[in-house]
């Protein structure tokens, strides 16, 4: 009896050694998996990243390269650096600089900026802070008009601006700004604002603040970084604009930097493509600049609102 | 106390104004315009539904239209797929996650970018970059811009290269998931994968929605990639619809062929859209909380 009581203890024992140990070869393996699961997890992380850089970082490296050497080596460190890619595409073939072109785009883009800014703000505190007869159409209306395709648009407004002698000046391209035309702004602002408390607004309304000095004095300072965002994003997309100033600028002196880049590349039969690609990089510091000192305002900005891109 | 009730509309009226001239009139004009003839020269004449029959007869419009297509569809799956796979390996505990995500997302932000348009021409040229990197592994050159076949994934490349937009989107979406959720379901002994598509997807399906509906809209207008980097070549094989109204509005100044053309594209893309809404609820789940 008493043997077979030791004997049924010591299965049991045995059983539960095993159980424990094959517990603890799983706990083991899923470590290890977890720990794989992350290898693998970096690595294509890693992976994307270089897809994702690696062109970038080439192009800045080309630009020093010889017009030889850009096209035999697939490392991005010149073997030697030169700089004529720079010298000679910054004179362009024709008879203006980059100089001209880059002025031309700061025209261009520093009054488009600050008109979005404050039009869309005046816009989105209207429609975030106020009840008035038919809000609700009105604002079906702009979310509808985010969704319009812009190129149904473009040829009548074309004529419109033939009309009105607009053609070959900066007008077509900056004045739609100050009516709050892009509605992605006005409802990443008006989306902002609402999740601003009123009870500030409120309290100076008892004091005796009118509707433009709650705006003024206490909407915008809370408002800031949502008008960055707007500023940030309205600087890249004017710097990248194309379609645009191809349709109304006729003439080269009134170039902005996009379309002096495409023209270079179209100007002679054979392509200096170091020159090319030195200014391209020229094109992009700005935007470069601007992305990595206010990274956080894009994302906060693209978050909120769910922006194109 | 009068103007209190009008306050509002003061301030949205410079956007009201702007709506009327920049976006209403137009947008009426044009429809008005394709049904004429106008050159610029000589005042639009009437004519009827000349415009939409003659469209439908060119062989040009066929191929732009069919290139346009296979554009769209290549491009915003694959784009949307990406930034989803992507975000979702972000959303693990990832050190590092602000450097990837903005690696990742510089490319959309420059992607609008002219140079970006002509580091692509360049890289994929024939004997560009990516030729010298699969030459090192010893495959033969390929013809990326050269050859028709190729020539139109490649211009597609360049914008699923930028998926970072959708991306920061969904990643931003996926955050909002509670942990909760995950772990009942990890105690039920579900798999990874039965995870991803039962709760993850569905739980994000408005943003998935949402981005769908933009990069559609986005697809369907471009422009710059193609116009820069083939100018629609080789053969018409990346011969864009807004390559081709560009063409006829603004090249030979067909005003009224032109607006015909982009009333079309317009119907096209609302038709998507008006699809891709009705499609809403048998897929896209929303919960009664505060989004």
């Amino acid at each position: 009896m008493k043997a077979k009581e030791t004997k049924q203890k010591q299965e049991t024992t045995q059983v539960n050694n095993a159980i424990l140990e094959n517990d603890l070869i799983l706990r083991k393996r899923r470590v290890r998996r977890t720990k794989i699961n992350e290898g693998i997890r970096y690595a294509i992380l890693a992976i994307v990243g270089l897809f994702m850089l690696y062109p970038l970082v080439w192009l800045v490296g080309a630009s020093f390269k010889s017009n030889a050497e850009i096209f035999t080596s697939i490392g991005f460190l010149p073997s030697e650096f030169d700089f004529s890619g720079y010298v000679r595409g910054w004179k362009t073939s024709t008879e203006y600089t980059f100089t001209t072109y880059f002025i031309n785009t700061f025209k261009i883009v520093i009054p488009k900026v600050i008109l979005t800014v404050i039009s869309t703000t005046v816009t989105a505190y209207g429609f975030a802070r106020f009840k008035f007869a038919g809000k609700k159409y009105l604002f079906s209306i702009l979310i509808a008009t985010l969704l319009l395709p812009n190129v149904v648009l473009r040829i009548p407004q074309y004529l419109m601006f033939r009309e009105f002698n607009w053609l070959d000046t900066y007008k077509p391209l900056i004045v739609p700004a100050a009516f709050a035309v892009d509605a992605f702004f006005v409802f990443m602002m008006i989306q902002f604002m609402k999740g601003i408390p009123k009870d500030l607004e409120e309290a100076a309304v008892i004091d005796g603040c009118n509707s433009l000095q709650v705006l003024l004095y206490i909407l915008i300072p809370i408002l800031k970084p949502a008008m960055i965002s707007v500023a940030l994003f309205q600087f890249m997309w004017t710097m990248n604009d194309f379609l645009g100033p191809l349709i109304y600028l006729s003439s080269v002196k009134k170039y902005p930097v996009s379309i002096a880049l495409k023209m270079s590349m179209d100007a002679s039969a054979l392509v200096q493509w170091n020159q090319i690609i030195a200014m391209s990089v020229i094109v992009l510091i700005p935007s470069l600049v601007v992305f990595f000192i206010a990274q956080k305002h894009f994302v906060d900005g693209i978050t909120t609102s769910g922006l194109k891109g | 106390m009068k103007l209190k009730k009008y306050e509002g509309v003061i301030y949205i009226l410079p956007w009201l104004v702007g709506l009327m001239i920049f976006t209403a009139f137009p947008f009426i004009a044009s429809f008005l315009l394709s049904f004429t003839n106008y050159n610029l020269m000589s005042a639009p004449s009437f004519v009827g539904l000349d415009n939409y029959r003659t469209m439908f007869e060119n062989e040009l419009f066929k191929k732009s239209i069919t290139t346009t297509f296979i554009y769209v569809f290549v491009t915003v799956p694959l784009k949307l797929s990406f930034a989803l796979f992507i975000a979702y390996i972000l959303n693990f505990k990832i050190k590092g996650v602000n450097f990837f995500r903005t690696a990742y997302y510089l490319p959309s932000i420059l992607g609008g970018s002219v140079a970006i348009a002509v580091l692509w021409r360049f890289l994929f040229s024939d004997s560009g970059l990516i030729n010298l990197i699969i030459g090192f592994f010893g495959i033969s050159s390929i013809s990326w811009l050269g050859n028709p076949r190729y020539a139109i994934f490649t211009i597609s490349l360049l914008r699923v290269w930028q998926f970072g937009s959708p991306m920061v989107i969904f990643l931003a979406a996926l955050k909002n998931i509670p942990e909760s959720l995950y772990e009942a379901a990890r105690i039920d002994g579900a798999s990874k994968v039965s995870i991803f598509f039962r709760i993850t997807l569905p739980l994000i399906t408005p943003i998935v929605f949402f981005n769908f509906i933009m990069q559609l809209v986005q697809a369907f207008q471009e422009f710059n990639g193609p116009y820069i980097i083939t100018g629609g070549g080789p053969l018409y094989s990346t011969y864009l619809f807004p390559l081709y109204i560009y063409d006829n509005a603004f090249k030979y100044f067909r005003m009224g062929y032109g607006s015909a053309l982009s009333w079309f594209l317009f119907i096209i893309i609302m038709i998507f859209t008006l699809i891709t809404f009705k499609s809403e609820k048998y897929w896209v789940h929303y919960d009664g909380g505060d989004e």
